[in-house]
């Protein structure tokens, strides 16, 4: 889990520095190697690891506008992911999605960059297995915002309803853009509405991935077995903003700074040191094949060519 | 002309966002029943910038941050407006309005009609459209068909900052449903690489701009262009292209796509005989079909060769910057669409 949440992270910080390459001084979204908007998960990695390390490439994970953690977890292919990224015809979808449309059916990921608008496809791709007779769980990685969107409580309900072996997972990163939780929820924590529908709640803080891991564990385990859909809601850290770009003058003074201190990657660091026994060089070695991993798929993606302009024409039905 | 020739000593160049922002402080101050709800509207502003400054002015009970629960906050204002307020709703992209589609389309477009006249839902939504910036297909939408094609809403979409507010006061007045339709390239926010000619002079003080009243915003007697939005952009460059080779083309700015100008359109295509409309929106059952059909109708006699369009391809809107460029309207294929009708001209050409 450690490796993931740390590709994940060089992986983000790669794709940060890339796109703002062309955009300085004037930031413009369609300058550089990757344009358009990119939503990085800096700080939200262990709700991404915590539950993808209880699957299997044949489970389902749906996920959001802010994808790339949760790509990495369920072991989307990282160098078509970043072509991809980049716009490129070697891309997941040839660079006809982009960031925040990566589909990898080989793994069984893919998301939406509309508010809550996974979460319909987990629980159908839930029934379908259920149909079928074919094993598997979906998961639907969402915001603490997306909670407040119609989709959630109806495929909550749904969900429970017909008992589906679906996972709802809420990182509360306690902001939606610019708007905070308290302004934009009536309760301060939305593993209070599982009850509403009928289904377990578990409540994570610390952004801690082995507590997320235990949650999931349960969650899954019930689900696998028959007993239907769960909502784990995940006190996260959001340690970049909104979008690049953002100037976060909304959060409060020393916010950011507070957050940066409770990073939860060094924390697991520190951890594995003393729980695990974990040496300097252990360490070391993991971040040195994290980086390479992260610099081959970079690498991938930076010599691959462009789409054809008229490809755009393609795919439009198969 | 719509932004008019005015004395550079007085001139107050405003982009379209703050002309926007403008133009709803001014109607909030003389009417207490105008508001404004909607996603990060609140201290950031808007995301494109077209609420900035209100939250200060009039304070968190008249400019609502809303939770990302769009059905809840269309329908409210729905039933808010045909209780006595006016509110100003706003939802970000274009693209997002299909989870709530339903409170627009079935309830606040049609109640007016349900009830005979008798219940008034005067609403204005505003929303960003376009792309050219590579922010894929849920974000790079203009849609302007989809909502100009149900009935019980006017549709708006300025393409320079003197209309945006004029057409923006004249949303707030208005007694129904307004969706105010405004272009992220002509916003004036430089992160979205705006285009320079939407910022122009805008009169500090308060008018509006009658709905379905298009203007031409370059004469011309060979060919009419006909657009929106963006499209007016590119058809004005495409005219200077067209200048350059003997062609002289008249550009029309619909402003409105509902009520729909459609006297303005017939008599400039009666003078020029040739007709190109352009639309970032898709292609087929759309406003281009609509524009030439409208010709069609009245007197096909008028046209010396057949009208052609430059829209969108059928296609969902591609990521990759190569593929996007490809698909959007631009000058050059306004000019290849005049090579085009040159090239299969009949008899009337002439
Ligand atoms: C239906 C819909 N409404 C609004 C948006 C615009 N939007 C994109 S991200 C976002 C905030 C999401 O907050 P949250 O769900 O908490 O996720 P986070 O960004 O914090 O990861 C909003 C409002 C959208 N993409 N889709």
């Amino acid at each position: 889990m450690y490796e993931t949440m740390l590709v994940s992270r060089f992986f983000e910080e790669a794709i940060e520095a890339i796109y703002l390459e062309g955009k300085k001084p004037v930031f413009n979204m369609a300058k550089g190697p990757i344009p358009g908007e990119m939503h990085l998960s800096n700080g939200q990695e262990p709700c991404a690891v915590g539950v993808c390390a209880h699957l299997t490439s044949s489970d389902i994970v749906t996920s959001t506008h802010r994808p790339h953690h949760a790509a990495i977890a369920k072991g989307v292919d990282l160098a078509r992911m970043a072509a991809e990224i980049f716009g490129k015809k070697t891309g997941l979808s040839g660079g006809r999605g982009g960031h925040m449309h990566i589909f990898d059916p080989d793994v069984n990921f893919s998301c939406s960059g509309i508010i809550a608008q996974g979460m319909g496809p987990a629980v159908g791709a839930a029934l379908s297995r259920k149909m079928q007779g074919r094993d598997g769980v979906a998961v639907s990685y969402i915001g603490e915002g997306a909670a407040n969107q119609g989709a959630f409580h109806e495929t909550l309900n749904l969900a429970a309803l017909w008992k589906l072996p679906v996972i709802f997972v809420i990182e509360d990163n306690a902001w939606g853009i610019s708007v905070a939780k308290s302004a934009s929820t009536a309760i301060p924590n939305n593993a209070l509405r599982a009850s509403a529908y009928g289904m377990p709640g578990h409540h994570v803080t610390g952004n801690d991935p082995i507590a997320i891991f235990a949650a999931a564990g349960e969650a899954i385990a019930l689900a696998r077995s028959g007993g239907g859909p769960s909502l784990i809601d995940i006190e996260t850290d959001r340690l970049a903003g909104h979008f690049m770009g953002d100037a976060e003058a909304y959060r409060p003074k020393g916010e950011l700074e507070a957050l940066r201190a409770r990073d939860p990657i060094p924390a697991f660091a520190r951890r594995l040191q003393s729980e695990d026994a974990l040496s300097d060089a252990d360490l070391a070695a993991i971040s040195d094949r994290a980086r390479s991993k992260v610099d081959d798929a970079i690498g991938f993606a930076r010599e691959s060519a462009y789409p054809e302009p008229d490809e755009a024409l393609d795919k439009v039905f198969v | 002309m719509s932004s008019g020739a005015v004395a550079a000593a007085n001139e107050r160049r405003l982009t379209i966002a703050r002309a926007m922002a403008e133009a709803i402080a001014q109607e909030m101050r003389i009417d207490p029943s105008v508001f404004v709800m909607g996603e990060d509207v609140g201290t950031l502003g808007g995301v494109f910038g077209n609420t900035r400054g209100l939250f200060d002015e009039f304070g968190g009970e008249r400019v609502r941050d809303t939770p990302i629960s769009e059905t809840a906050f269309m329908g409210a204002a729905t039933g808010a407006a045909s209780d006595g307020m006016r509110p100003i709703v706003e939802l970000m992209f274009v693209d997002f309005f299909g989870v709530c589609f339903d409170a627009i389309y079935n309830s606040m477009a049609k109640n007016a009609y349900f009830s005979g006249g008798t219940v008034k839902v005067p609403v204005v939504l505003m929303t960003s459209t376009g792309g050219g910036y590579s922010d894929g297909g849920q974000h790079s939408q203009c849609l302007y068909g989809t909502f100009a094609h149900l009935p019980g809403m006017k549709v708006v979409a300025p393409s320079n900052a003197y209309d945006a507010k004029g057409l923006m006061t004249a949303s707030i007045r208005d007694d129904n449903p307004v969706i105010y339709m405004y272009h992220k390239g002509l916003q004036g926010m430089g992160w979205l690489g705006t285009e320079p000619a939407a910022t122009v002079h805008v009169p500090e003080e308060s008018y509006t701009i009658p709905f379905g009243q298009a203007a031409i915003v370059r004469e011309g007697k060979d060919v009419t262009i006909v657009s929106v939005a963006m499209g007016v952009h590119n058809a004005l460059k495409a005219a200077d292209l067209l200048a350059a080779k003997g062609v002289s083309a008249e550009v029309v700015d619909l402003r409105t796509l509902v009520p729909l100008d459609r006297d303005t359109v017939f008599a400039s295509v009666s003078k020029t005989g040739r007709l190109i409309v352009v639309d970032e929106d898709y292609h087929s059952y759309g406003m281009t079909g609509e524009i030439i059909a409208s010709i069609a109708e009245r007197d096909l006699s008028v046209l010396k060769a057949s009208p052609q369009r430059v829209a969108y391809p059928d296609i969902p809107i591609p990521f990759s910057r190569p593929m996007e460029q490809f698909a959007l309207p631009s000058p050059e294929k306004i000019i290849e669409a005049y090579e085009k009708m040159k090239g299969r001209r009949g008899w009337r050409w002439m």
